[in-house]
């Protein structure tokens, strides 16, 4: 199933997290520190955007090890299509602002 | 212990963000929440700063509060279904909501809860008046303050679509 639509920032970079199974924390961690601490998931919607996601069947969650409460999710394969295709709308859109713009940022 | 003092105080429901600003003055002077009731909240003293208020409107279903305290957030208590949580201040900034999207579901669950609260009050009321129950009156006097209520939530709610149009 694809998605004509843009993901939000937060989809984007929970999926992008999630390349390598996470639990809630780690998810959190690993995208401020890819964006450079731009980018900071707050728990509510992080739980939302998971919730969303898992009945998508973008993510979805791992067996529980045993002695530990925390949830771990990782990617589906349409979850990694997803990604892929927004890596590319990315890169269109990169390409078309760098084409039009000289790709010179004037300083 | 820690020494505690109570406070009463009223916040209206569309103040909900005026009554977490001043949960968190009272958090910066070293009162630290640690319990709440109908209009009623109990703080302990702590160190100044030690802790970040957050509250939200929702069902406080086990899981989303197992989740929350994966994140190292406390739950304080709740009001109804306004739930309080509290983080120590050393985890770095704590937010429930970071994207526009969902704090427009959260305004919209609180819009819904008014509405049905409101519905409610203004059916009692009317099948009260018709019974000619003096308790009619304050159901609809509930009733439109219920739907003043929602008005302004959905005031703030345009104001983030408004915002939604061109940002994220």
């Amino acid at each position: 199933m694809s998605n004509e639509l843009a993901l939000t920032e937060s989809t984007y970079y929970i999926l992008l997290s999630l390349y390598e199974p996470q639990h809630g924390y780690g998810i959190m961690q690993k995208t401020e520190q890819l964006s450079g601490g731009r980018v900071r998931l707050a728990a509510g919607t992080l739980y939302g955007a998971l919730n969303s996601m898992t009945e998508k069947g973008w993510i979805r969650l791992l067996p529980g090890e045993d002695g530990s409460r925390r949830k771990e999710y990782c990617l589906t394969e349409q979850g990694l299509f997803v990604l892929r295709n927004e890596l590319d709308r990315l890169k269109e859109l990169v390409y078309n602002g760098e084409t039009v713009m000289g790709g010179k940022e004037n300083g | 212990m820690a020494e505690r003092k109570t406070i009463r105080k009223w916040f209206w429901v569309w103040d909900f963000e005026k009554e977490e600003r001043w949960l968190n003055e009272m958090a910066m002077q070293g009162w630290i929440l640690a319990e709440v009731g109908f209009c009623r909240y109990v703080f302990e003293k702590g160190e100044p700063g030690s802790y970040i208020i957050r509250l939200q409107m929702r069902s406080p279903d086990a899981e989303y509060l197992g989740f929350m305290e994966e994140l190292g957030a406390e739950y304080v208590g709740r009001v109804f279904q306004w739930i309080y949580f509290r983080r120590s201040a050393e985890q770095g900034p704590f937010e429930i909501f970071s994207d526009t999207k969902s704090m427009l579901d959260h305004l919209n669950w609180i819009g819904r809860m008014l509405l049905a609260i409101g519905m409610a009050n203004l059916l009692i009321g009317v099948v009260n008046c018709f019974n000619y129950s003096p308790v009619g009156a304050i159901n609809i006097l509930c009733a439109t303050l219920l739907m003043y209520a929602l008005g302004r939530i959905h005031g703030k709610a345009e104001q983030l679509e408004r915002q939604q149009e061109l940002y994220e």
